[in-house]
């Protein structure tokens, strides 16, 4: 049984590691952090969000200043697929972000059948209006 | 050891003697300040004996369906009174709401427009109006009050909201309290407009009312509203949105008195707590499908509205069974002399919101679907502030709040197989918009703000792009206004209003819905000024989701010493239609042209000069390289992004004069960009070997808890902190005195301080 977590990762329940969804690579341990089975680059902001006005003229230029802010993205080491983005001030942890209780996890799935694509969830579609 | 200081075994008083000194300290209370038993609970109130009996006589699903419609219906009817007819640009445009409470005062039934924050914290009011007022003999609830009240700290956003409560009676009998709730502007403040930045303490921060009673025999006490009036620069919006306000909640009083009329107060009181009964199980219910996880996230103000500075909001959000925490400890302390505090029920209330607006919006609206959930926060934190702190601007923290929440739900919705809404990835969450005062063209003196900070960029989803200028985070829908209308009133024009700020973007597979620019001057009134209450003009206020990034930084442009109305009526070619052509173009010669944060003190305009900001966008959803290249070409085609910006970061390539894809060409770029990944990436042990600091950096004012350590609490320097249960002063100088100490330090290094005697 494996459970799709996110966009680009789901977790093997029988092995407990998580997945690579892109390319099935097995990134690491479910009991840890995925970030732990990752490429990681320290990005500087600017290059993603790039200045509007002219950064030699002016202190604020829509782009986030790199002194203040960096962004980590992390890469599937096997296909390159950005996993996750992380906005962070320089120097501080990486986030542990999603912990996940596998024994509760595998409680809860083994009463599910296991989904292979991702539940999208219901479109906003137009009512038909009022009518006799 | 002294004898003084041997313990001794207290007498423990008799009940007789608890109940003597309950009573003693109840008739001698000095002043009825916020309740903490009131304001820290957000849960529904014990069903009451009588709820218990209307619920066994009337249990019919379909009677409470009809009824619950009716009442619904109402609310609604209410709503559309006050949008129509308020004065407020906030009632016009949709920050409004009404709403039906039950007897013990839990929010049942709101109306499904407007913003339900409002109305999911009138609860606390009216619990203190029924804890204080009823039993008391000067004030007591009778049939044809109303009681009016805006000081968060009883229960509210921020004191710029007013709401009018009344009690509605059955043959003597309290049934049930209707109220509406308006983003009413002006109330007196420091500045103008209602949202007090300069605010350093509440005293700052204009009225506060604690409930009270303003409304006898359905009619407005003359005496009070007067010196309502004379408290606040818009005598006659105050005066005329109260009668609003009045009037609506009997429309929904009228509209429950005919269901009382036909079906009995049995039936609508069975009908309000079935209702919230039921909605508060379905929401454990619904909890309980997510997978037991624990998901922590951060999101960074990066200002206190007067100097830049680094704000955690720190979150952590754990669901386990039918338990869903939300644990904001290791958020930054409060501070003590700036408003962008909050206190805890305002973060309750916006949290719910990301619930009722982005989660589950089929769910009846009311303070029911967050009930069950639960928060924890650190003591006089900045999302948990104390009563003697400043909380004027604390949409900077319920916003940056609710956008932790969204960011960290996202990630339990995912894996859900049974889902109300597509995972979203997080909504732009700041009010860039221009808030203004002064005297109208007309001598009116007015304060209070334009419309746009409801044109908020939504976030992507799982399958499409976020919408541009979609809606505020705190009201799905309301209305960015119509500026040709507001010009009528106020003495400014929006010379370029909703045209979208190409490259302001947050790309991903789906990128985010983005913002627009706004360029305000002053035209006709020699007093007449100009707001910006936002952070995020160095630090994005959001996180991306799954490898989407979020959204850039938000400046604020001034362009001074320029009349452009004379330039547009002598040298109309100078004029450009962009912050991107006018800063880097600089077309009129003997002006200046200045770039700042988003957190600008109220600050007189002259005629013609250029204030010009921008809306911002919702996060990106998913790896950028996966974006359909259709897709980045249409946002090229509709100026959204220029052409060289989208090839160096979507790796698109195309034809500059044609626009026409090259499609093995892109599949090319794209592997190579992933093999760049995978060249340029560091193992994550490796990488956090030279990343990870112990402590926060030196050159960044830091508050907030550093990693995980959740125990200390940075306030300003690493080497000032806090213990997170032990609040301290939390004092920030005057951003003046900064800047005069710091060209001081310079004239007297450069021996230029004239023998000035210290």
């Amino acid at each position: 049984m494996k459970v799709l977590m996110t966009e680009y990762l789901r977790i093997d329940l029988d092995a407990e590691q998580w997945e690579c969804r892109v390319c099935d690579h097995v990134i690491g341990s479910a009991g840890k952090s995925y970030k732990e089975g990752m490429l990681v680059h320290n990005r500087d902001p600017r290059e993603i969000h790039p200045p509007i006005i002219d950064p030699e003229k002016y202190r604020f230029t829509f782009s986030p200043d790199p002194e203040w802010v960096r962004i980590l993205e992390y890469y599937c080491p096997h296909c390159g697929t950005q996993v996750e983005t992380e906005y962070a001030v320089p120097g501080h942890p990486p986030l542990h972000d999603m912990e996940p209780d596998l024994p509760a996890l595998r409680a809860q799935w083994a009463r599910r059948e296991e989904v292979k694509e991702a539940v999208v969830g219901p479109a906003v579609t137009a009512d038909k209006g009022h009518g006799h | 050891m002294s004898e003084m200081n041997t313990p001794v075994a207290a007498k423990l008083p008799s009940p007789e003697e608890v109940a003597l000194i309950k009573k003693f300290l109840n008739d001698t209370t000095l002043f009825l300040g916020p309740d903490p038993e009131i304001m820290q609970n957000h849960d529904l109130m014990p069903r009451s004996e009588v709820e218990d009996e209307c619920m066994r006589k009337v249990g019919d699903a379909h009677t409470i369906a009809k009824i619950r419609d009716r009442i619904q219906a109402g609310c609604d009817e209410g709503y559309e009174m006050v949008e129509q007819m308020g004065a407020a640009p906030g009632a016009k445009w949709g920050d409004v709401i009404t709403g039906v409470y039950s007897a013990s005062g839990d929010l049942a039934i709101a109306s499904a427009g407007g913003v339900l924050i409002f109305s999911a914290l009138v609860h606390h009011p009216i619990k203190f109006i029924i804890k204080n007022w009823v039993n008391d003999p000067t004030v007591g609830v009778n049939e044809g009050d109303g009681f009016i009240h805006n000081d968060s700290r009883y229960g509210n956003v921020h004191n710029t909201d007013q709401s009018m409560i009344l009690p509605i009676f059955h043959k003597g009998k309290l049934v049930c309290w209707v109220a509406s709730t308006v983003h009413e502007g002006e109330n007196g403040a420091i500045e103008p407009g209602g949202m007090p930045s300069m605010a350093e303490s509440p005293c700052d921060e204009g009225l506060k009312m604690c409930p009270f009673k303003v409304v006898e025999n359905y009619q407005i006490k003359r005496d009070i509203l007067t010196f309502l009036q004379n408290s606040v620069r818009e005598p006659k919006l105050q005066y005329e949105d109260m009668k609003v306000k009045l009037f609506a909640c009997l429309r929904i009083k009228q509209r429950i008195e005919e269901t009382l009329n036909t079906d009995g107060p049995e039936a609508l009181i069975s009908t309000l707590r079935t209702t919230m009964e039921n909605v508060r199980a379905e929401v454990k219910r619904r909890v309980s499908e997510w997978p037991d996880m624990t998901v922590r996230t951060y999101i960074i103000q990066d200002s206190t509205l007067r100097e830049n500075c680094v704000v955690k909001i720190n979150c952590k959000l754990t669901k386990t069974g039918d338990r869903l925490i939300f644990d904001f400890r290791g958020s930054s302390p409060e501070f003590t002399n700036r408003a962008t505090n909050t206190i805890v029920a305002g973060l309750k209330g916006m949290l719910a919101q990301v619930f009722l607006c982005y989660v589950w919006p089929d769910l009846p609206r009311g303070q029911a679907a967050f009930a069950p959930i639960e928060v924890i926060t650190d003591p006089h934190s900045i999302v948990n502030c104390s009563y003697d702190a400043p909380n004027s601007q604390s949409l900077m923290s319920i916003f940056t709040g609710f956008t932790a929440g969204q960011h960290a739900v996202a990630k339990f919705l995912y894996s859900c197989p049974e889902k109300y809404t597509k995972v979203h990835a997080p909504t732009f969450n700041m009010i860039n918009t221009f808030i203004w005062g002064g005297v109208s063209q007309h001598g009116e003196t007015l304060g209070n703000l334009c419309a746009d900070l409801n044109g908020m960029g939504a976030g992507a989803t799982v399958d499409r792009d976020g919408e541009h200028a979609l809606a505020p985070i705190f009201a799905t829908m309301a209305d960015i206004g119509e500026q040709e209308l507001n010009e009528e009133e106020v003495p400014f024009l929006q010379l370029v209003s909703k045209k979208m700020t190409r490259d302001a973007i947050a790309p991903g597979k789906y990128r985010g819905g983005q913002g627009y620019t706004m360029m305000v001057a002053t035209k006709d009134s020699e007093q007449w000024g100009f707001m910006t209450v936002c952070q995020g003009a160095k630090f994005p206020p959001l996180q991306g989701l799954f490898g989407g990034y979020a959204c850039g930084s938000y400046p604020l442009c001034k362009v001074q010493g320029v009349d452009v109305y004379d330039v547009l009526l002598n040298e109309p070619h100078k004029f450009k239609h962009s912050i991107e052509e006018i800063m880097n173009e600089r077309p009129f010669e003997e002006a200046t042209y200045t770039t700042h944060h988003m957190g600008m003190g109220f600050e007189i305009s002259k005629r013609g000069e250029l204030f010009m900001i921008s809306q911002g966008a919702g996060a990106g959803y998913g790896d950028l390289l996966e974006r359909d290249p259709a897709g980045v070409i249409r946002d090229i085609e509709e100026g959204l992004m220029s052409p060289g910006v989208a090839e160096r970061l979507y790796k698109v390539k195309f034809d500059p004069d044609t626009l026409a894809v090259n499609h093995e060409a892109t599949a090319a770029a794209r592997d190579a960009e992933r093999k760049a990944r995978i060249a340029r990436g560091v193992p994550y042990a490796e990488f956090i070997k030279g990343w990870n600091k112990p402590t926060p950096p030196t050159h960044l004012q830091y508050f907030g808890c550093w990693g995980d350590d959740v125990a200390k609490l940075y306030m300003g320097s690493p080497d000032k902190f806090r213990d997170a249960n032990a609040p301290r002063p939390n004092y920030m100088p005057h951003p003046k005195d900064v800047r005069i100490a710091e060209l001081e330090s310079r004239l007297l290094a450069m021996g230029a301080m004239g023998g000035e005697k210290q």
